[in-house]
């Protein structure tokens, strides 16, 4: 499949911190990438790379196909770009930010009108682009500032997290509006500290930390690095601690995790289905009448704080 | 011709902000006006000059300090672009690099343009007159605008270099100021002492000031030897701010790379 998004060991050094040391990241056409990590792991600055805002100090990357370092101007001609914070002209209204941006993308004055009308009406701005944008609300202005990005009709998005800050509403209609440019080829990278929006939405998520790429892959790919399905039981007091942990040992061959207060323990699954009924009759024989009993699998968040240490918040 | 239409594009764009920001119409209408009253009224009525009504010298002053405060204004704009993302933004469309700048620079020289206006019909309600016809007053407001635009760079690369408000006045400040009274904008230079008369000779505004004075017929019959740039004005004034731009022009498309890969 072809690459549209590729990145080799970039690096990039401010001062004597390193944001990023190694990245490598490759995008095939059509489909999304999530980035995740904790704040400060370097997500912005891979985006700025790739975008063209930043030089990076070392490795290269390609974005459909053009150089970022050697070609810029044609990058730019095939990108979207919908940064961390909005960057719009807070002077100009909602319209008239998007026919500016049309024509520097080189529409011509009609087709960069023609373009904002019907991305206003899409993203459903149609009340509001006759106001300046700043007299707009958080969720407005991110959802202009993706109208902006998709003025063009990009080959390459980058989102930076484009739906924080807003209500589940537009959240929603953002999220339909990836999925179309998805559905109609363009390929994404989007990072997001909403670990359901990636689930929702990437083909494959890479976790960035310390400014490396340290696993990546598809959700369940990801999720079962972290370990399989585990059931857990849930008792009411202490005093049932002891005897449902013997129950569980005996069962499983392995010693339960015990979490949360003492009160929920777990055991990783192998053979589900024999191991859940053989628990249960062992729990019962025990006398252990737990409150919770459930099978669990992991979700991204235990991917995420496995993998991270659940550590956020390296700067400074 | 990329280029034209990225420019005009972002001309449009400042000129919208004219009509948005009430400070930025005021500084382009009323200040003048201000200045005029202020120096031309207030100073011009209690010093005279020798062979000119001091009001009239005055006005030359008066035009050149006006277009000193391009320094301030296109670097709080552009200060403001890198602040808000807005930089960024272009940075990611394929556009000509220097379009940003020169959209900015020329924008506000339009603005120098609605400033002159303002100045000159004001100068005139006060009693200034041009004495040397009307094409050499109008290579005169050339002169003026040119240094403007020098202004504007170098506020360009101030406000790219400094990038918060708060610093861009005060280095606009501290700039401006001692270019504007180390000068003959306001004083004749004949009675400093020695060196600073030399300085003040030196100073490329004096020289602009000189050029308008020329031009406009405003002229004192001073008195004594001066160095080169009083005594040529006119083309050691387009000389300077040639300089001047090669020098800034270069330096702040430079820092424009650089500020906004931050
Ligand atoms: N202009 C800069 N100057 C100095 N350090 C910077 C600069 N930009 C980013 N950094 C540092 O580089 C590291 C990576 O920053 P980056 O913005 O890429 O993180 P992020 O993953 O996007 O975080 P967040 O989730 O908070 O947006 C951080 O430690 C940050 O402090
Ligand atoms: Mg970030």
């Amino acid at each position: 499949m072809e690459i549209v998004i590729e990145a080799e060991g970039i690096r990039k050094r401010y001062g004597d911190h390193e944001a990023l040391r190694g990245v490598d990241l490759s995008v095939p056409a059509g489909t999304l990438l999530g980035l995740l990590g904790p704040n400060g792991a370097g997500k912005t600055t891979t985006v700025r790379v790739l975008a063209t805002l930043l030089e990076a100090d070392e490795g290269r990357a390609s974005v459909a196909g053009y150089d970022v370092r050697t070609q810029p101007r044609e990058v730019r001609r095939r990108i979207g770009l919908t940064g961390q914070y909005a960057a719009l002209d807070e002077r100009l209204t909602g319209r008239e930010n998007l026919q500016l941006i049309g024509v520097l993308h080189r529409l011509g004055r009609r087709g960069a009108k023609t373009r904002a009308d019907v991305l206003l009406d899409r993203l459903d701005l149609g009340q509001v682009a006759a106001r300046p944008v700043k007299t707009y609300s958080g969720g407005t202005r991110r959802r202009l500032d993706l109208a902006a990005s998709l003025i063009a009709d990009p080959k390459v998005l980058f989102l930076d997290e484009p739906t924080t800050g807003l209500d589940p509403t537009s959240r929603l209609i953002l999220w339909d509006m990836i999925r179309e440019q998805l559905a109609a080829g363009v390929t994404v990278l989007m990072t997001t500290q909403y670990l359901e929006e990636a689930d929702q939405l990437a083909d494959r998520i890479a976790v960035i930390d310390g400014g490396r790429v340290i696993a990546d892959g598809t959700s369940d790919e990801l999720k079962a690095k972290v370990g399989g399905e585990r059931l857990e039981v849930t008792v009411q007091d202490d005093a049932a601690i002891p005897a449902a942990v013997t129950a569980l040992r005996e069962v499983t061959a392995m010693e339960p995790a015990v979490e949360r207060n003492g009160r929920v323990l777990s055991v990783s699954l192998r053979d589900q289905l024999k191991t859940v009924a053989e628990a249960a009759s062992a729990l019962d024989a025990a006398q252990v009448r737990p409150i919770g009993f459930a099978v669990r699998r992991p979700s991204l968040d235990d991917v995420f704080l496995a993998l991270t240490g659940g550590t956020t918040g390296k700067e400074g | 011709m990329e280029l034209v239409s990225d420019v005009s594009a972002l001309f449009g764009r400042h000129m919208r902000h004219l009509a948005r920001i009430p400070e930025k119409l005021l500084s382009v209408t009323l200040m003048p006006v201000a200045y005029v009253i202020v120096f031309g009224v207030l100073f011009g009525s209690a010093i005279s000059v020798p062979g000119s009504d001091y009001r009239s010298y005055l006005m030359a002053g008066i035009f050149t300090q006006m277009m000193l405060t391009n320094v301030g204004n296109t670097a709080l704009g552009v200060a403001g672009d890198l602040d808000n993302g807005v930089v960024d933004r272009f940075r990611s469309l394929p556009m000509s690099r220097s379009a940003v700048l020169i959209g900015r620079t020329l924008s506000d020289v339009a603005l120098a343009v609605i400033a002159c206006v303002a100045m000159a019909v004001v100068g005139y309600l006060i009693g200034w007159r041009v004495h040397q016809g009307i094409p050499k007053a109008i290579a005169g407001f050339g002169i003026l605008l040119l240094l403007g635009y020098a202004m504007s760079w170098l506020g360009a690369l101030i406000g790219l270099l400094a990038r918060s408000a708060e610093a861009v006045n005060s280095i606009a400040f501290m700039l401006v100021m001692p270019l504007t009274f180390l000068s003959n904008a306001f004083i004749p230079l004949d009675g400093l002492p020695g060196w600073l008369r030399l300085l003040c000779e030196w100073n490329p505004v004096s020289a602009v000031v000189a050029a308008c004075r020329e031009l406009f017929g405003n002229t004192s019959t001073g008195t004594g030897k001066s160095a080169l740039p009083v005594q040529y004005p006119i083309p050691l004034s387009l000389a300077l701010i040639a300089l001047l731009l090669a020098i800034v022009v270069p330096a702040a498309v430079g820092a424009y790379r650089k500020a906004a890969a931050r």
